[in-house]
């Protein structure tokens, strides 16, 4: 067993479940959508990108990408986020609300496939 | 991707997590604490606002408190947060500093550095492995002679050497281990450019390795390799290195020419040494009578071989003939240092003493003992290290054997003007007389100085007025473009040693003798005469007139009123 190997897993599936948490429900309505979890798959995900940094192997270059894009579209929902409630103060109106759980969605999408990536990889070792 | 790019990644994934955790940390407290805003209502601080705060926090401590004044709780959890941030930005940046420290790291940019730098190399180089002494001989030789040169050595201290050394050319160098194929690649060995590579380290096991990934990674270039034994010569020449170099077998054949030809010896010294330097004496070591051998190692049976093919009875002296084998006629045992031994191998009637023992001190003191002991020896020394060259000065050797100064010279000379090498081959056929009448030619030529080596190539393209004339089928005789521009009268200092033209070979070829297109032309002379002659080579007005005497008018109105007046 390789411990990088349950560390990474655990990262990106934790990603994955919190960002799918965060996803689920009506998607204009803020009561759906907590921010601490858009938070914490901020957090999670930028952690399983920074595992992914220095791995030499075909596959963890690709993980590195998928996650890479997950950041990204976090980011992005965050920035959304921030900038409806304190600059363009219109408050988190349905629709604003509604591009940022999109947004996630589309993390959560890169999640999907790191996560089956991982199953790939984990199904090909068959050690 | 890059071995830089995942060393840092590597390196920076345990402080970079340490830094999100920390922040992810802070940032959560500070939402989570309630605090009060100014008309102390109970209020919590949003994810923006705690994401700015803790960003400023753990850089610049004393921005303020926002957007409003805290509370003790929540100033009790910044406190917690100053620390932990600060601490994990000292590790952050700690880690990268060392990373740029190290000598890993460095070591890899440096590599990358150079193979970069040689891939962008657009004219033909070649790659010297080992930069000792005779490395940095043929270094200094190729780089006057304006040829490029790649340089990788083991040693770190030898590669900063090279960086002191003011050579007229930028040499790049890697400081690496040249048995690695990859290395050898990163100095362009499979590069379009790659004229040659010459393996002179101190290892006959490296110079193999480097043969062998040579001849097996690109077949076309060129391998040059020291070798100090048979064995190994052997094992080069069954893969098909181009040009193996023993400096005890090189200087034994040059001993025996001395010996039959002394006249031919001299010319040869005179044409390989290095230009400019004085002319080096004529040497007659004697051919009757008893020489005596010190050591018996490759250099003493490499001189005892050559020795023993002409008329002359020698005596060998060895101290451990059970290590280094012995001679038929037996050995006198001891090194040659002390009387007793020296007597022993009859000193009183010798003519000839050669110290070839591979320890220089020894060899010095074989030397002035025999000296002291009788008169008119002649001296052949061994001389091991490049410092004792004013030792062996010292002592007037008539001959001293220094292993690097020899193998460099022959690389040189293979490189930096390989005309001259097949000048040399052909020339071993040639009478003692003929050596000799060359000699005072070349005596006439320059003064007391070595002269210097030119070839020239007609298919080179700064040739293209001479290639121009050939190909409109004028005929130029060898002796015009040996006259002066200034006086036609007069000729330009110059020998000419050897023509080269489809296939055939002219040795001191005739001034008479008609030039073609595709010849190639070996002189020697002085630095003066080569200049001129290039520039007749390539100008074409030149050119015209060193043919034909007149200074032909180049502009059209000046052509036409020259004809006009000739009407």
């Amino acid at each position: 067993m390789n411990p990088e190997k349950v560390v990474f897993g655990f990262f990106i599936v934790l990603s994955l479940t919190l960002n799918f948490g965060f996803f689920v429900g009506e998607i204009d309505d803020p009561v759906h959508h907590n921010v601490y979890e858009l938070f914490a798959v901020l957090i999670v995900n930028i952690i399983a990108t920074l595992l992914k940094f220095g791995d030499r192997s075909q596959l963890g270059a690709v993980l590195l990408s998928t996650s890479l894009v997950a950041v990204l579209q976090l980011v992005a929902a965050s920035v959304l986020w921030m900038w409806v409630e304190h600059i363009s103060s219109t408050g988190l109106t349905p629709s604003a609300m509604a591009s940022i759980v999109s947004l996630s969605g589309g993390a959560m999408l890169a999640n999907i496939i790191s996560v089956v990536l991982l199953v790939i990889e984990t199904v090909m070792l068959r050690r | 991707m890059d071995n830089i790019v995942f060393l840092i990644l590597r390196r920076m994934r345990r402080p970079l997590l340490t830094l999100v955790l920390v922040y992810s940390i802070s940032i959560l407290g500070l939402v989570l604490i309630p605090g009060q805003d100014a008309q102390g209502n109970p209020w919590h601080m949003d994810f923006f606002h705690a994401f700015y705060f803790v960003s400023f926090m753990s850089t610049t401590i004393g921005f303020g408190e926002i957007p409003y004044e805290f509370t003790d709780v929540q100033r009790a959890w910044v406190t917690v947060c100053i620390y932990l941030s600060v601490v994990a930005w000292l590790y952050a940046i700690g880690t990268i500093l060392t990373l740029l420290q190290d000598k890993t790291f460095q070591h890899a940019i440096k590599e990358r550095r150079f193979a970069q730098r040689i891939r962008n190399l657009g004219e033909s180089f070649y790659i010297l492995c080992g930069y000792g002494e005779t490395g940095r001989e043929l270094a200094l030789a190729l780089t006057e002679r304006g040829q490029h040169v790649v340089v990788v050595d083991l040693n770190e201290d030898k590669i900063n050497l090279l960086k002191l050394q003011n050579l007229r050319d930028f040499v790049p160098a890697l400081h690496a281990n040249a048995r690695t194929p990859r290395h050898l690649l990163e100095a362009g060995l499979k590069h379009p450019q790659c004229a040659g590579i010459v393996a002179l380290t101190n290892s006959n096991d490296v110079n193999l390795k480097i043969a062998i990934t040579a001849k097996l990674l690109n077949p076309h270039v060129t391998v040059i390799c020291r070798a100090d034994s048979h064995d190994v010569e052997a094992n080069m020449a069954s893969f098909g290195t181009d040009y193996i170099i023993d400096p005890f077998d090189t200087f034994a054949k040059y001993l025996s020419t001395a010996l039959q030809t002394p006249g031919l010896y001299l010319l040869q010294r005179w044409l390989t040494a290095k230009p400019g330097t004085l002319l080096p004496d004529p040497v007659y070591p004697p051919t009757h009578g008893h020489w005596i051998i010190g050591g018996y190692g490759r250099f003493g049976k490499a001189v005892f071989k050559r020795l023993n093919k002409e008329d002359i009875s020698i005596s060998v002296m060895e101290a451990t003939p059970e290590k280094t084998g012995e001679p038929r006629q037996g050995v006198v045992k001891g090194v040659g240092t002390e009387e007793d031994t020296l007597i022993e191998a009859d000193i009183q009637h010798a003519v000839g003493i050669v110290a070839g023992t591979d320890n220089d001190a020894n060899n010095l003191s074989i030397v002035m003992t025999a000296q002291a002991m009788t008169n008119k020896l002649f001296v052949i020394a061994r001389q091991n290290y490049r410092e004792n060259d004013t030792l062996f000065q010292a002592v007037h050797a008539d001959m001293v054997m220094h292993p690097s100064a020899i193998v460099a010279e022959k690389i040189r000379v293979l490189l930096a003007t390989p005309m001259l090498y097949e000048f040399m081959s052909l020339a071993a056929y040639q009478e003692e007389d003929w050596a000799c009448a060359l000699i005072s030619r070349i005596a006439g030529l320059v003064d007391h100085r070595v002269p210097m080596i030119q070839e020239f190539d007609f298919t080179e393209s700064k040739h293209c007025a001479i290639d121009e004339a050939l190909e409109h089928g004028k005929v130029v005789r060898l002796g015009d473009v040996m006259r002066d521009p200034g006086n036609r009268g007069r000729s330009l200092n110059c020998i000419a040693l050897l023509r080269i033209s489809r296939n055939s070979r002219e040795l001191l070829p005739d001034e008479d003798t008609e030039l073609l297109a595709g010849d190639k032309l070996l002189f020697c002379g002085t630095r003066h005469a080569f200049s001129t002659m290039e520039w007749i080579l390539c100008h074409g007005p030149t050119l015209e007139y060193v043919l034909t005497g007149e200074d032909k008018p180049r502009s059209w109105i000046w052509r036409k009123l020259a004809q006009r007046s000739k009407k």
